[in-house]
């Protein structure tokens, strides 16, 4: 078998306390697994699928010589330029694992064939032989389920419980006076109206909504009123629905009433004098409203919800904030949400969370009833009209990603491997309802997944292992769909070769959410050292088993040497770092967000991109749609990269800082920013001026282009070397040393003096 | 002179055997409530071993299984409480001693659960992981284990004890059989057969 020979590349020692520049030009690409040229073409593609091993090891001990986490990531449900649907009366699936047909399967003649998971031989049906996209007979291995890795059927009947619900959305907003203060209700009340008709649906699509303060008030939209009429519910120890119907209408038949309700709202509330939040009732009537379809409640809330059932206390000590030790309350304080959430799960309802708010939430606790309804959160601190106009634009444009995204309803995603290894344990937002079966009531496109492996027999005779992950749910459309992705993997048996295969930034996104899992159930410290301990464990069985020559130095693979720098990262991180002041809700979104973004993203929160941007030429620009976009070449995060004559833009995944020098080019102030000099930039700047000057359209196009990457959108601060802001953008320097935390250099000195041990 | 006469007791000494008596049929009936008990117990920890199979096996919904699992934790550790308290009482050190680990475990796991509002220890959100479950199913064959090997601890303490108080019975009851007969020799057989039924 003739395999890709980038072994040498990837196992080439490096020293890393002699290489300063580890980083590579453009971003970090995945690694190639060691399989023969047409099984690679075949391959899913690492977007969506990602082993932080690429080569497997075929023993439980192999693996536990490596130190290295076994698991997978995946994005299942992303938003696919080419997706293959296949409509077939007959879906081909193993007799005993149930495993759908897929590229890796081998045809033992023309009419049977060997299941790739648990080696089963099945017939081929009658129906299969016969290629619909060639019409031909007879050559079932070039059908298109064969030829695909990622591919898309419709699903007949027997995969229905019930038959495919219709599109239900409900809004669950918060109408206190700290609420109507902040402004939100008018951005979401436009940003409705504007994507009314983009909502995801069918004929079918209903609508609804439920406001509360102290009371919960319903709004009958039943078609042939003349306006909406508000129906106020006070008895919130027991919450009842006021009508039976006509609180979830119709959109079509009622889209009048609709948006003259969303024109109205925010008028209605403006006086309001209420400081109290009945969160958890409100959220008790949004269920029973939702429960007999299913479908996604949006909760907004600017508060600590402190009346009723579900109320919480503030638990954050604001001394507490920059504690060296450990750092408290970082689970939720009541399982009443939690209990929510699994309710709702069962009846296939997804509440998504927008926390705007400027004190402490307990977002620990109110998280709680996304992460088991496969919802998601989506928190902006200290969000106001008019004081953080930043935060204003990052909700509209994430509100209008969230209204028309696609979305899947009554889902659930079954993840299959090979035999001999085996699936035990899951992160992310949904709820393990068997053990290897996820309960997704909601699946959306920005979603992402990760579980941790075991290898329970030893996969002797074994080439090549499979996964398969496989999604059925149902399109906005009420069509019951199953999205099926499967991924194959050589097996070696030498050490080496593991560490060949393995990929740095999966095995990163893995650790992240094994540190958040450890942080809540024991300790942030005992986290904190768990991630130390796997970087100096890995690169001291490297050094022990790998290395043939004993050479000084810190010594790690070329495939490896980012880890240090990204456990160092991660060590910093909003999520996991101490002795700086850290606020509780922003710790824990942190976490949230390491678990729930797709591993892109998480790494781009991890490990920021710093590029220099005054002074952008066409040299290796990429051109898309006739505009040429430069590529500036990505920085090591220290301040030595930084030059005061310079400007540097650093992308941090959900925020963007454009840092200007003190002695920046004149030119480049003028070309991209339009002001004559340095001490003119705005204090509190957030857009780019559309200039016609090349410079600007270069810079902009640099920056939407980042920007369209993504489905989350990233505000941009640009800052001058005193600005407010200017500590975030430093924190972000890793590399460099501060009061509570070791630079790069300290922090390898650390890790070679623990292996020598 | 054929009539019954109340045989001579010793002075004092009845309180003592009587005593003795009471303390080897209080210790006596605290094994047999113990093993009546632990019967239960033995019970509770099959319930947990087919309770875990059935999730493994992906039988039964969690959160259905934690709502029946969930109820029936606080019974059983209670019950272990209330017998170390009866064998406290009983004076019975060794038993106590052997019992002593399982309460301190049993008090050390409820204080380490997660935040639930019901009584109950298992969380249907983590009992899927496969280090939770294959943790509990552990336990689950552990407690059986140590509540079989009790069982016939209790049983041989029972019959000990219980010979005992037989044994001594008999004794004192033959003491009685002879101190009459040396007083009342002359009593015909019959008398001292309606002796006999009388005070055996």
């Amino acid at each position: 078998m003739s395999l890709q020979s980038n072994t040498p590349e990837a196992l080439r020692v490096v020293n890393l306390l002699q290489e300063r520049n580890l980083l590579p030009p453009n971003p970090v690409p995945a690694p190639t697994p060691c399989l023969t040229q047409d099984l690679q073409k075949l391959n899913c593609s690492p977007e969506v699928f990602r082993c932080t091993l690429t080569s497997i090891p075929q023993t439980q001990s192999l693996l536990n010589k490596a130190k290295l986490p076994l698991g997978l990531l995946l994005h299942p449900f992303k938003d696919l330029s080419q997706l293959p649907v296949v409509t077939s009366s007959t879906i081909v699936r193993c007799r005993s694992c149930r495993t759908y047909i897929n590229p890796f399967v081998s045809f033992l003649d023309q009419r049977r064939w060997k299941c790739n998971l648990c080696y089963r031989v099945n017939d081929v049906p009658e129906e299969f032989m016969y290629n619909p996209v060639s019409r031909s007979y007879g050559e079932p291995h070039k059908r298109p389920e064969v030829q695909n890795a990622t591919i898309e059927f419709i699903a007949p009947s027997e995969y229905m419980l019930r038959p495919p619900q219709p599109a239900v959305y409900l809004f669950v907003l918060d109408v206190s006076h700290n609420a109507v203060e902040t402004g939100y209700l008018s951005v979401f009340c436009q940003s409705l109206l504007d994507n009314i008709n983009a909502l995801p649906g069918d004929s079918r699509t209903k609508v609804g909504f439920i406001t509360f303060d102290s009371t919960v008030h319903f709004y009958n939209l039943q078609e042939g009123l003349s306006q909406p009429q508000m129906l106020i519910v006070s008895d919130i120890e027991d919450i009842f629905l006021p009508t039976p119907d006509s609180l979830l209408v119709n959109l079509n038949e009622s889209k009048e009433l609709v948006q003259d309700l969303l024109k109205s709202l925010p008028n209605l509330f403006e006086k309001t004098m209420e400081t109290q939040s009945a969160l958890g009732s409100a959220l008790q009537a949004a269920f029973k409203l939702l429960s007999p379809s299913g479908g996604r409640m949006s909760v907004f809330q600017t508060q600590l919800p402190n009346l009723g059932v579900g109320a919480l206390q503030s638990r954050e000590d604001p001394n507490q904030r920059a504690s060296a030790k450990d750092v408290q309350h970082l689970s939720p304080a009541t399982d009443f949400y939690k209990k929510l959430a699994l309710d709702c799960s069962g009846q296939q309802v997804a509440v998504d969370l927008f926390l705007l708010s400027a004190q402490y939430c307990d977002l620990a606790s109110l998280g709680c009833i996304s992460r088991y309804s496969a919802g998601s959160v989506y928190y902006y601190p200290s969000y106001h009209h008019q004081h953080n106009p930043a935060q204003v634009e990052r909700f509209q444009k994430d509100l209008k990603r969230y209204l028309t995204r696609k979305i899947g309803f009554e889902a659930v995603m079954r993840i299959r491997c090979t035999k001999g290894l085996s699936i035990h344990t899951f992160h992310g937002n949904f709820f393990v309802r068997s053990t290897d079966l996820l309960s997704l009531p909601n699946v959306n496109p920005d979603a992402g997944f990760a579980v941790q492996m075991s290898i329970e027999e030893n996969l002797d005779d074994m080439q090549i292992v499979s996964f398969q992950a496989a999604l059925l749910y149902t399109s906005s459309k009420g069509e019951r769909r199953i999205r099926v992705h499967t991924m194959c993997l050589p097996v070696v048996n030498s050490l080496s070769d593991v560490f060949a295969g393995a990929d740095v930034q999966a095995i990163t996104g893995l650790l992240a959410c094994m540190a958040v899992d450890r942080s809540v159930t024991a300790s942030l410290s005992d986290a904190r050292d768990a991630m130390t301990n796997a970087a100096i464990d890995s690169l001291s069985s490297y050094r022990q088993s790998a290395l043939t020559i004993q050479q000084p130095g810190l010594l790690a693979p070329a495939c490896l040497r980012l880890f240090p720098l990204y456990v160092l990262a991660l060590l910093k991180q909003k999520a996991f770092r101490t002795g700086t002041s850290t606020r509780l809700d922003d710790r824990v979104f942190a976490m949230y967000q390491l678990k729930y973004q797709p591993l892109a993203f998480a790494l781009l929160m991890i490990h920021p991109a710093l590029y220099r941007v005054d002074d952008l030429n066409d040299e290796g620009a990429l051109n898309i749609n006739d505009q040429t976009i430069p590529q500036p070449r990505v920085l090591q995060l220290s301040v030595e990269k930084l030059s005061r004559e310079g400007a540097f833009l650093m992308d941090a995944g959900i925020v963007m800082y454009l840092w200007i020098g003190r002695s920046c080019h004149p030119s480049f102030l003028s070309q991209v920013l339009g002001v004559p000099n340095y001490a003119a930039v705005p204090e509190k700047l957030h857009l780019l001026p559309e200039l016609d000057t090349a410079e600007s359209q270069r810079t902009r196009a640099f920056i939407g282009w980042l920007r369209d990457q993504r489905p989350f959108f990233p505000s941009l601060h640009i800052i001058r070397d005193e600005s407010q802001l200017k500590p975030h953008f430093m924190q972000n320097m890793i590399e460099d040393r501060t009061e509570s935390a070791l630079s790069y250099y300290e922090f390898l000195l650390h890790v070679q003096q623990q292996i020598s041990k | 002179r054929s009539r019954l006469q109340h045989p001579p007791t010793e002075p004092g000494g009845t309180d003592k055997k009587n005593r003795r008596k009471m303390a080897f049929t209080f210790a006596a009936f605290c094994y047999m409530l113990a093993l009546l008990l632990t019967a239960a117990l033995i019970f509770f920890a099959i319930w947990h071993i087919i309770a875990f199979d059935e999730l493994k096996t992906d039988y039964k919904n969690p959160i259905d299984q934690c709502n029946t699992l969930n109820p029936l934790v606080l019974p059983e550790y209670l019950i272990h409480f209330f017998f170390c308290v009866m064998f406290l009482c009983a004076a019975e050190w060794l038993t106590l001693f052997l019992n002593l680990p399982l309460l301190a475990y049993h008090v050390w796991r409820y204080v380490s659960r997660p935040v639930m509002s019901c009584p109950g220890l298992y969380d249907p959100t983590t009992i899927m992981n496969a280090d939770i479950l294959a943790y509990c199913q552990k336990e689950g064959w552990c407690k059986l284990a140590f509540y079989l090997l009790s069982f016939f601890y209790y049983l041989y303490g029972y019959t000990h004890f219980s010979t005992f108080c037989v044994i001594l019975k008999n004794v004192q009851y033959l003491a009685n059989i002879s101190l009459a007969f040396k007083f009342f020799p002359f009593l015909s057989l019959n008398n001292k057969l309606v002796y006999f039924i009388f005070f055996g």
